[in-house]
């Protein structure tokens, strides 16, 4: 009776948290997984099962590859360097510094700005001939680019921006891991006669490596996720070069009102997000803890 | 505790259902009215003070008018509504979804809506360039309201400069080529300090690439909007005209130039001449620091423009008697003394030859002449791609057009590839 009802006050506890998740992430999950083997719903033809149509659809369809391959290259290139960038700001900003509550502030500037307005102030450092890039680069003679707007530079362009947007954010995590860290050790490395960086490479980073595993999970499924600026700096072009996958899925979902194929891209980026979730869990988590 | 869950469920669904009733019933008459705002300017404002003048004169009936945000999202919005069952009774949206809207079944004929020869008067007081695609397979589906058409907007200071009439626009391709020469200027370094010309191209690059194929004397779609005609040889040739005013005579920036800060590169005088839509005008004429003159967009055998901007739709499953109140607050929206004052505090064309009437409206281009120039260009005018599956279509050229502007593909390879790709997702409609 007791155990009964300890247990029916937990499930009580859980119920709001447990409703709201159901109600809009895990019952749209499964009616993604659902929508993506029906036709879309058309007053004409009304919604029908149609198999794997919708998966062959994507396999044809050289766009969703050019997304698919602009988000990995997208994470690639925005996850290791915001990583390793936030974890240089902690490190710089731990130390005793003057105006280190003002370089910590600065720092963590950009995580506060919305991603809208973000995107707007990029736009300006990327715009030709006047934008503040070209002005830095015009006196060495080596203006005239078209950052936006150029199949090369555009989803470079808008890596850049997800790392500036992103590292202030992870270095919050390092700051805190960092304070973690009993000062004896420093002491005892100092006594040692060990070097700043053999400190830095033989205790502190393998001491940081769990808050590393969590900032990565993180910022991988951020670099699926966060896309806002795409939407307000190229829309997705010149010619798909920033389309990804996000906003593959709201283009085909909210512009074509396709469901059918939107619903099937969502499967794909879930079992991607799935996939990395669970390799880094497993293949690092051994390797994570200090032993 | 599935039975609780569905207890919950249904006390929430039953909650719901009471809630819904009670408000309808406690209103008179209430209309939902989505809109996007695409232009700058204080729109929701003058939108929310139409509304109240509307309900001051027409006591019973509310008006709620709910932003939406941009085109894509106001329809986005409106169709999931009607998807839910909850359909708003108006909205403004793009005058070339009215394909999508029909194929979902979402919307009534303007035809079913007017009751009297009046009303029918009303409906054909429209400028036939703006009705043109508010019609599909002989019935009219929409009034347009929020239209817009692209100027050619020049410098005046500059074109002294360069030794040209600052009072005379390129009439032609190749006066509009040669002039851009002259007016763009270099420094020592060979870097350019001022552009001859931009038309911009990214974004939704199809509606200006109009211009440039209407000038040239070809359509890119039937009336049916049933198929497409990109591998045109007239359309390869614009879309080259258009490819090489940047590779070929330098004349204009290269890669994607973007819509948003065109008119802020006109203002700053990085560029002497620029496309762009009317919607910017009254934002030009606040900022240029310089006398600057609007022409017809020059063609190559004829002028051509399209047409694009927003009109009224009428939902399905209106009460008649909320169908006569959407009747009267569009014709309250639509009477040409307001046209004009929309059209003067935004920059939009003037739906009507009858607001051309209006003191407002003659006061206003006495005092601004370019004004009427938009006016005037409409009896060249052809309604921006109007096709079924319009989105998916119109992307389809997008990504043509700015593959070739980026130079990843030449004009010709291109356009075929984008006709191959829109007859295959028209294939249905044929």
């Amino acid at each position: 009776m007791n155990a009964f009802r300890l247990s029916l006050y937990g499930w009580l506890m859980v119920l709001p948290a447990a409703v709201l998740l159901a109600l809009f992430t895990h019952i749209p999950v499964v009616e993604s997984f659902v929508h993506s083997f029906m036709s879309t719903d058309k007053p004409k033809r009304p919604s029908h099962f149609v198999g794997l149509d919708h998966y062959e659809t994507l396999i044809a369809d050289p766009i969703f590859w050019k997304a698919l391959t602009n988000n990995l290259l997208y994470a690639l290139g925005s996850v290791p360097l915001s990583i390793a960038i936030a974890m240089l700001m902690a490190l710089f900003v731990n130390d005793k510094l003057a105006g280190r509550g003002f370089l910590r502030a600065a720092y963590f500037t950009p995580t506060i700005l919305p991603m809208i307005a973000v995107a707007n102030i990029w736009i300006f450092f990327f715009t030709p001939d006047y934008g503040l890039l070209e002005q830095m680069l015009k006196p060495f003679g080596l203006g005239g680019h078209n950052i936006l707007g150029s199949n090369n530079t555009a989803l470079l362009a808008v890596t850049i921006v997800a790392i500036w947007k992103e590292s202030g954010f992870f270095m919050i995590f390092y700051l805190a891991a960092l304070q973690q860290i009993s000062p004896d050790l420093k002491e005892a490395a100092a006594i040692e006669g060990t070097s700043r960086f053999t400190y830095f490479r033989r205790v502190i980073f393998p001491l940081l490596m769990p808050t590393t595993l969590f900032v990565m999970v993180n910022a991988l499924i951020n670099a699926f996720r966060v896309v806002d600026h795409i939407f307000v700096m190229t829309g997705g072009g010149p010619n798909n070069a920033t389309s990804v996958l996000l906003f593959r899925i709201y283009e085909v979902g909210f512009k074509y009102f396709d469901f059918g194929l939107a619903s099937a891209m969502t499967v794909v980026l879930l079992c991607v997000l799935g996939i990395v979730a669970l390799g880094q869990f497993f293949a690092l988590d051994r390797k994570v803890h200090y032993q | 505790m599935t039975s609780l869950t569905r207890r919950l469920f249904t006390a929430s669904a039953l909650a719901l259902g009471l809630s819904l009733s009670a408000s309808a019933q406690a209103a008179d008459i209430e209309l939902r009215f989505y809109y996007p705002v695409a232009v700058g300017g204080p729109i929701t404002k003058i939108i929310d003070e139409y509304a109240a003048g509307f309900e001051k004169e027409n006591p019973g009936i509310k008006i709620k008018p709910i932003y939406a945000g941009d085109y894509v999202q106001t329809i986005g919005k409106a169709l999931t509504a009607v998807k839910g069952g909850d359909a708003p009774e108006l909205a403004i949206l793009l005058a070339a979804d009215i394909t999508s809207l029909v194929d979902e079944d979402a919307v009534v004929p303007v035809d079913d809506v007017i009751k009297t020869p009046a009303d029918k008067a009303w409906v054909e007081g429209f400028y036939p360039a703006f009705m043109e695609n508010a019609k599909l397979k002989g019935k009219t589906y929409a009034i347009p309201f929020q239209r817009s058409t692209p100027v050619l907007y020049w410098n005046k200071d500059m074109f002294k400069a360069a030794g040209l009439d600052p009072d005379k626009a390129p009439k032609d391709w190749n006066e509009m080529r040669d002039f851009a020469k002259k007016l763009t200027k270099k420094d020592a370094s060979g870097a350019v300090t001022q552009w001859g010309i931009e038309i911009p191209s990214d974004g939704n690059s199809l509606w200006l690439f109009t211009g440039l194929t209407t000038g040239n004397g070809v359509r890119i779609n039937n009336a049916e909007g049933t198929k497409v005609n990109f591998a045109d040889p007239k359309v390869v040739e614009a879309l080259q005209y258009w490819y090489d005013l940047s590779k070929v005579d330098g004349a204009q920036p290269a890669g994607l130039i973007n819509w948003g800060t065109t008119p802020r590169d006109f203002i700053e005088g990085r560029t002497a001449m620029m496309w762009h839509t009317t919607g910017n005008l009254t934002n030009v004429k606040t900022n240029a620091k310089f006398p600057f003159g609007i022409g017809f967009l020059p063609g190559k055998t004829q002028f051509g423009a399209p047409t694009g901007g927003g009109n009224f739709y009428f939902f399905k499953g209106m009460s008649a008697e909320k169908q006569a109140a959407a009747l009267a607050f569009v014709k309250y929206m639509t009477t040409p003394e307001r046209a004009a004052d929309w059209s003067t505090k935004t920059g939009y064309v003037a739906t009507q030859p009858a607001a051309y009437e209006t003191p407002v409206m003659k006061a206003y281009a006495a005092d601004f002449p370019a004004a009427i120039i938009a006016r005037d260009q409409l009896k060249y005018a052809v309604p921006e791609m109007t096709v079924h599956e319009n989105q998916r279509v119109t992307k389809i050229a997008n990504d043509a057009i700015q593959a070739v502007m980026t130079g990843a593909k030449p004009a010709d390879a291109a356009l075929k590839d984008a006709q191959a790709e829109a007859e295959r997702v028209l294939r249905d409609f044929n």
